[in-house]
């Protein structure tokens, strides 16, 4: 009985996934990584998939260049490529950009820097490099002992107050994709909420972390 | 759309509302014969002049623009049907009518570019104008209802 229910689950589930394609995928990704605060977790095979279909959209339109297909089919297929590279470069852009803006933090933590891609972990460590050694240079060593810290305001901070960090307890709006049904939404469990597949609402964004880890739930 | 400290991060311009807008599906009635199109975004097609086909709006405008084919407004797009629903977005102050999520872009994208496929346009626009403005002020007075104690608000 079990074995036969697992079937049908894995059935639904690879359903799910051929429903919607890589792009839409990406999408989601892009739309949830605008709407959060802090950084995802980076989707390394999403994005080679990704960047595979364009590169052989861009073969096939140098193809076309050349045997002459009709120009309106060849327009069409570019603008379909134009708007997946738009997508893709938003993307990653964005994730660059909150880097930039906590590099520092997202350094201190394993976990956050286990979200980056390769690339983005080598460009968040030289960027805080590079941030120091500048600070370093140009204000920290003029200043007098004790005030000479990056992190820290004075030695009497007792953690790094100088460490911008995201707003974990922003409101966002989201969108669930599921029945979650009831959600408790604090620690202490006073507050509880009914999610309803499709509906929209407005929470902070710590209270639903874990369901946009898990995609239940989409941010907008 | 999030409250954050840096809007530029965060908030989705209008353009990239009108970007994912743009991959909703609408119904074209093509007047010319071409392949089926297998494209990064989903396969469409094969067209044939007369014969209706879905497709998703950055197609279906860019096939206007060039006169090949004419847009089939969405049901919900009609003069009957969205008197129904300011109507009903008017009398419960609570609730919101079904609609599709980007109606306003959507609408705005038709007006644009297949103004002459859709009966009677003028009306058409000013429901949908009417509509968002309802709409809105519930959004708002929803919002003002936030404190600092509020963790949730529903919004539909």
């Amino acid at each position: 009985m079990s074995s036969w229910e697992d079937d049908d689950s894995a059935a639904a589930a690879a359903a799910a996934a051929a429903a919607s394609t890589d792009v839409e995928l990406l999408k989601r990704a892009w739309r949830n990584e605008k709407a959060s605060p802090e950084i995802l977790r980076f989707d390394s095979p999403l994005v080679s998939r990704v960047r595979e279909q364009i590169q052989l959209l861009e073969e096939t339109l140098d193809d076309f260049g050349e045997s002459g297909v009709d120009d309106l089919v060849v327009s069409l297929y570019q603008m379909d490529l134009d708007r997946t590279l738009f997508l893709l470069r938003s993307y990653l852009r964005l994730r660059l950009q909150k880097i930039e803006k906590y590099m520092m933090h997202i350094s201190k933590s394993e976990d956050l820097l286990s979200r980056l891609s390769q690339q983005e972990q080598r460009f968040a460590k030289s960027c805080t490099e590079m941030m120091e050694k500048h600070l370093e240079q140009s204000v920290l060593s003029k200043l007098p002992y004790g005030y000479d810290s990056v992190t820290r305001q004075s030695l009497s901070s007792t953690e790094d107050d100088m460490v911008p960090e995201p707003q974990l307890d922003t409101f966002v709006f989201c969108k669930t994709k599921s029945d979650v049904g009831a959600f408790q939404l604090d620690d202490i469990g006073e507050e509880v909420v009914d999610l309803v597949a499709d509906d929209l609402y407005v929470l902070r964004y710590k209270s639903i972390k874990g369901l946009v880890e898990s995609g239940q739930i989409d941010l907008i | 759309m999030a409250g954050q400290s840096d809007p530029h991060l965060s908030i989705f311009s209008p353009s990239e509302v009108e970007f994912v807008a743009e991959d909703e599906i609408v119904e074209i009635v093509p007047n010319i014969r071409m392949e089926a199109l297998n494209m990064i975004c989903g396969d469409f097609g094969p067209f044939f002049p007369q014969i209706a086909s879905k497709v998703p709006l950055w197609l279906a405008v860019a096939l206007k623009k060039r006169g090949k084919c004419t847009i089939r407004t969405p049901d919900w797009m009609t003069v009957d049907r969205l008197t129904q629903v300011l109507d009903a977005e008017r009398e419960s102050p609570k609730e919101f009518q079904p609609l599709p999520f980007h109606y306003i872009e959507i609408s705005k994208l038709l007006f644009d570019h297949a103004r002459d496929d859709i009966s009677d346009a003028y009306l058409v626009r000013s429901l949908i104008e009417d509509i968002r403005d309802v709409r809105f002020h519930k959004v708002e007075t929803g919002l003002e209802t936030i404190s600092g104690r509020t963790h949730a608000v529903k919004c539909m």
